[in-house]
């Protein structure tokens, strides 16, 4: 990897920016998956239609603009272009190197491919090689054990679990702190 | 009969944030110390104008589950605490607390600070837990919040640079059951 390794562009995936035409209709009908929602926000969940999405995207970029702690990308598959999820570096602070990762493939026929963990690579890389972070954080709720498979794959190590944090279908769950230091992050 | 006394230890009691404090507060903000403790963020100054223009703008949002910690004696305005975070979905807050007045540091008043917003949250607002973080070196903060009933629950590796070196953020918890059975039974 140098200067010229592509940031965006991988073999499978690519990261982008929003793309404000074609992109809302596609989020509104992932918002009306439940299993998709309620994996990913711990928020509670809610169909959006494509009007709230285009505001939600509107409300994202303006956040970006003004204060510099989200990174936001789009991740399209290179096969077709078509937009396959979201992922996001979050909650960063530039004096400690720290950043929170979220991501989401919003069809459950993209899981599963290597869609998202290329995807994830590419924003590991980013955080490290780009941003100059120390250190990634993920949090994921013990149901989603999909989830912690995946950043474990990545190298991440649990290192906090607040017990029962989360109340879904009459009962509680825990919410799952992950860690990744610069040192033990392989390229 | 219910708790007339919620709010109210034999140290401190619990009142109303006012824009009025913003004195107070901007001088919290000058002590370093004070601030390191408190923020992850690096440590500044505030003007007072600015700092009653936030309390102003977020008395209903940020500032809505917060309280002064006054003295039961003299009726000083020592410092804040108060919950935030997603509490009527998962019943879960997280809690910040801060002595402002270095004077009340290592004393009591702190932790029984933090034993009176464990009753408002468990006995008024019902929720199922409550959480904190904590930065690595603050080993005073831990100990109280030992007393208070917290358990540890984890540690987020090197999360912080300070003065050159890594720190981890210390998270804690504090069930229900474990609240109740601790100061209840």
């Amino acid at each position: 990897m140098d200067i010229a390794t592509p940031l965006f562009d991988g073999t499978l995936v690519r990261l982008s920016a929003i793309n404000h035409e074609t992109d809302p209709e596609v989020e509104a009908r992932w918002t009306h998956d439940e299993a998709f929602m309620r994996m990913m926000y711990t928020d509670p969940m809610r169909p959006l239609s494509i009007f709230q999405v285009k505001k939600k995207y509107e409300e994202l970029e303006k956040k970006m603009a003004e204060r510099n702690e989200l990174y936001h990308f789009r991740i399209r598959a290179k096969e077709d272009e078509r937009m396959l999820g979201f992922c996001n570096l979050k909650w960063i602070s530039w004096p400690n190197g720290s950043a929170y990762i979220t991501m989401g493939i919003g069809a459950a026929e993209d899981r599963h491919k290597g869609y998202g963990f290329e995807a994830l690579r590419m924003l590991m890389r980013y955080a490290f090689s780009e941003l100059n972070m120390y250190r990634l954080s993920a949090i994921v709720a013990e149901y989603n054990e999909p989830a912690l498979a995946f950043f474990c794959k990545a190298g991440f190590s649990v290192e906090v679990r607040r017990e029962q944090a989360l109340a879904r279908d009459g009962r509680r769950w825990d919410a799952i702190g992950l860690g990744l230091l610069v040192d033990e992050w392989k390229e | 009969m219910i708790e007339t006394n919620l709010l109210s230890g034999k140290l401190v009691r619990l009142a109303a944030v006012d824009p009025e404090h913003a004195e107070s507060w901007a001088k919290w903000h000058t002590n370093s110390e004070y601030m390191r403790l408190a923020d992850m963020d690096p440590a500044t100054v505030q003007s007072v104008k600015s700092t009653r223009e936030w309390m102003e703008k977020h008395l209903d949002d940020w500032l809505e589950h917060e309280f002064s910690i006054r003295t039961m004696d003299g009726d000083k305005l020592i410092g804040t605490t108060g919950l935030g975070g997603n509490l009527k979905q998962h019943g879960d807050a997280f809690v910040g607390i801060g002595i402002g007045e270095p004077d009340f540091w290592g004393k009591g008043y702190g932790t029984e600070a933090m034993q009176l917003i464990l009753r408002y949250a468990f006995m008024e607002l019902n929720l199922q837990r409550v959480s904190l973080d904590v930065f690595g070196y603050n080993e005073r903060a831990v100990r109280s919040y030992e007393k208070a009933g917290f358990k540890l629950e984890g540690r987020m590796r090197n999360m912080l640079l300070r003065e050159g070196r890594r720190w981890d953020l210390v998270f804690m918890g504090i069930l229900r059951e474990e609240w109740l059975a601790k100061f209840q039974g």
